[in-house]
């Protein structure tokens, strides 16, 4: 056991530091710092430069190969580069489903011509992905798509309508799940495309949500087609590579929730410093320092947990029970982080973005509201908790 | 960075694990919770021929010089079987008192004996007051005849009945500030005055008593460290001990976890293996969550104590917090989705639950630790 980095990663922490010192934004304000995990539209554009000086710099897509754009590098100097970006507050990259999802897919089943189209593009934020996996009647229960894909040519058909997409009308492509072989048994009959958004017959309509903010679509395919070479991993083998996408997920996308996760509590500290409760600052009420005490506890656990798992893949080892805590375990923190923000700000809480007397311009309620989805979204508590039970500790399914 | 255990740690536990499960059956630990001592000559002499009674102790006082994080394994095991006996009070809390604060002579003294099994160290540190602050300590040692004479008394005191020999916490003066005045001694058991009262516990493998200390006069030589300067060694011991205790509640929660899940899987009810459905399958999950949580913490506490780093305290504190909670729930649950069967005297479950309440309120609650946290955080 050992905590401590070579010269090399030190020289690497050294080196993210100073940059990002010297290159944050500086419109990125106090007031959007403030806690939300995904960003919100107003933020958009400065959130795809973001990215782009990220990339030029050679600090996205650390683990992916060098060939691609990546850095060939380890999850170690991935795991130090967002310890940093917590230290700093840093802005989150726009491009999160590419770069956490669609882009180590493509890697793990695309063809040498899909690599070099996308890959790049995706790090450096010319091209924006959402994920098309579900559907008004496939949730939780995702194998039960019905999205149709027929064969015509060189071509496929593709027909029906996809929802909850997150970034979908910003995005440029799309992973889509859709069911190729009707007759065979459900989860051997889907297929995984790499559908350009821009294509005749998509159409995304905004959706608005709990927060207000139409975050994300409903997206339709009437008659689109999407040429075989956008087949990605095989004909009817969608369910498997879309799984791998899952995976990923859970993985690279648990260091950036990690760091939005520090970023928020720290932030709420802070607000816990300047308010008060019954006539006293509330950090020195005893109930709130038990909670803040074990939000504390639990960000730092979930670190330590994902250094944990980290440690067995840099060793070669299969992920231990401890790689499948992780969302649930950040679920349950940053939704009970988000309750506490409201129970600071006691009758304040009520007041948004636009009144007068909001705390810290009503950021928090945004935040509160959109933690909602943090239990849905990425795949369910129940559901996760489905997987651990019988893939873990091996229960028989229901 | 590297988060994980050495092949030699891994070969400690399989070689821990096995000697366990055949020295400290479930027979073995109920014969032990009805009688007194709590553990076997024959048992203690196994565990001192392992090296484990001094495992930690450095190799010029008898024992293997290994650290925390090689406890640990040791620890988790031990938990594993609820394993009674005073091997938690001798070596990670009368015999670690000695290393941290005696002299070169007192350690090389007692640490061999400790490590050959010939020795028994108790703690004798809290009182009725139930506080774990300095300010709790008010046993007095007064000067008298060159030496001092003890008076008090010490409550929750883990194993005196069967020690050889006490460290007495006591305090020589009275001031201000707590800390400054708390004093340890060297009592040997049997020591005029000295009155060690077994009390019934509700975790029977866990032997508290009440030490009554009816003016003891000791010698100069007793004396263990600096006087006035007893609190900042004892606070290292007792940071220490935590990591053990927290390493042995963790691996009694995985313990529930598995027989849990073992349970569920062959349990019919309702045409089916009650692991089939949701309202079981998902609090397994969560006890998952816990148990495996409650490990990263404990571990990072036990690397941070073993390299001194400046967040050790409030790493322990983290560890302790998570585990109280994390085990009580643990075993807890582990009854609830045995049903009926796991509320009996037979099935081993009550002895986790015991232990888990017993360990949770052994140097601070959740919810003491959390405040902690709350200071060494800066709130």
């Amino acid at each position: 056991m050992d905590f401590s980095l070579t010269p090399e990663q030190e020289a690497f922490r050294t080196h993210v530091r100073s940059w990002l010192k010297a290159n944050m934004p500086p419109e990125w304000s106090e007031r959007l710092v403030a806690s939300s995990d995904i960003p919100r539209p107003e933020a958009y554009e400065l959130l795809r430069r973001w990215q782009r000086q990220l990339y030029e710099a050679g600090f996205i897509g650390l683990t992916w190969p060098k060939e691609y754009g990546g850095r060939s590098l380890t999850f170690m100097e991935e795991m130090i580069l967002h310890e940093e970006m917590a230290l700093a507050k840093a802005p989150p990259i726009l491009n999160v489903l590419g770069v956490g999802m669609a882009g180590p897919t493509i890697i793990a089943y695309g063809s040498e011509a899909q690599k070099k189209r996308h890959l790049a593009r995706i790090l450096s934020c010319e091209e924006i992905w959402c994920q098309g996996y579900s559907e008004p009647n496939a949730g939780s229960d995702l194998a039960s798509l019905q999205t149709r894909a027929v064969k015509d040519g060189e071509h496929f058909v593709v027909n029906g309508q996809k929802v909850w997409t997150s970034l979908a009308h910003v995005a440029d492509w799309m992973m889509l799940l859709a069911r190729t072989d009707p007759d065979a048994p459900r989860h051997k009959g889907i297929t995984y495309f790499l559908l350009d958004m821009r294509s005749p017959g998509v159409t995304v309509k905004p959706l608005r949500q709990i927060t207000g903010d139409p975050e994300f679509n409903e997206v339709f395919f009437d008659n689109v087609r999407v040429h075989e070479s956008q087949v990605l991993g095989g004909v009817n083998n969608g369910w498997q590579v879309g799984l791998t996408t899952l995976m990923y997920e859970r993985l690279a996308l648990g260091f950036g929730l990690q760091v939005r996760l520090r970023i928020a509590l720290d932030g709420l500290i802070e607000m816990a410093r300047r308010m008060e409760k019954h006539g006293r600052v509330t950090t020195k009420d005893p109930l709130m320092r038990q909670k803040l005490a074990q939000l504390w506890i639990d960000t730092e656990c979930l670190k330590l947990t994902g250094a944990r798992a980290i440690t067995r893949l840099l060793r070669g080892e299969m992920p231990g029970p401890e790689a499948s805590t992780g969302k649930m375990g950040w679920v349950d923190t940053h939704q009970r982080l988000q309750e506490i923000a409201m129970e600071i700000q006691g009758p304040y809480a009520q007041l948004p973005r636009g009144s007068d007397w909001a705390v810290e311009g009503g950021l928090w309620q945004y935040s509160f509201l959109r933690s909602r989805a943090n239990s849905i979204e990425g795949g369910t508590t129940e559901v996760q908790k489905n997987i651990i039970g019988e893939r873990i500790l091996g229960l028989p399914k229901g | 960075m590297d988060f994980g255990f050495s092949p030699e740690q891994e070969m400690l536990r399989a070689t821990a694990r096995k000697f366990l499960e055949n020295e400290c059956t479930s027979s073995y630990v109920r014969d032990r919770m009805i009688e007194p001592g709590g553990t076997t000559d024959e048992f203690w002499a196994k565990l001192a021929e392992q090296g484990w009674l001094g495992l930690i102790y450095p190799e010029e006082y008898g024992g293997s010089g290994l650290n925390f994080v090689d406890l640990t394994v040791l620890m988790e095991e031990m938990g594993r079987v609820v394993m009674p006996g005073p091997f938690f009070s001798t070596v990670l809390l009368g015999g670690l008192a000695i290393l941290e604060a005696g002299s070169t002579e007192q350690k090389k003294q007692w640490l061999p004996k400790v490590a050959t099994g010939q020795t028994k160290v108790a703690l004798a540190w809290t009182e009725p007051n139930a506080r774990w602050d300095a300010a709790g300590v008010t046993a007095a040692a007064k000067p008298a005849n060159g030496g001092f004479v003890l008076s008090g008394t010490k409550l929750f005191v883990l194993d005196a009945h069967i020690a050889d020999v006490l460290v007495v916490v006591a305090r020589t003066t009275e001031g201000q500030q707590p800390e400054r005045g708390v004093s340890l001694f060297l009592v040997p058991q049997g020591a005029a005055g000295l009155e060690v009262k077994l009390l019934p516990t509700m975790d029977q493998t866990r032997k508290l008593c009440e030490v009554a200390l009816h003016d003891v006069r000791v010698p100069a030589s007793a004396l263990l460290g600096p006087k006035d300067g007893g609190w900042p060694p004892l606070g290292r011991v007792i940071e220490r001990a935590t990591v053990g205790l927290c390493a042995e509640m963790c691996g009694g929660a995985q313990k529930v976890l598995d027989l849990t899940v073992e349970y569920a899987k062959i349990r019919i009810a309702f045409g089916k293996p009650i692991g089939a459905y949701q309202g079981v399958k998902h609090k397994a999950a969560d006890m998952l969550v816990d148990v495996e949580n409650a490990k990263s913490l404990t571990y990072y506490a036990a690397w941070s104590v073993d390299e001194n780093v400046p967040e050790a305290a409030l790493a322990v504190s983290m560890a302790k917090a998570y585990a109280s909670d994390a085990y009580r729930k643990v075993a807890g649950a582990g009854i609830q989705l045995h049903g009926g069967i796991g509320f009996t005297w037979e099935h081993d479950l009550h002895l986790y639950f015991k232990r888990a309440k017993s360990s949770e309120l052994t140097f601070g609650d959740a919810t003491y630790h959390r405040e902690r946290v709350a200071q060494l955080i800066n709130l």
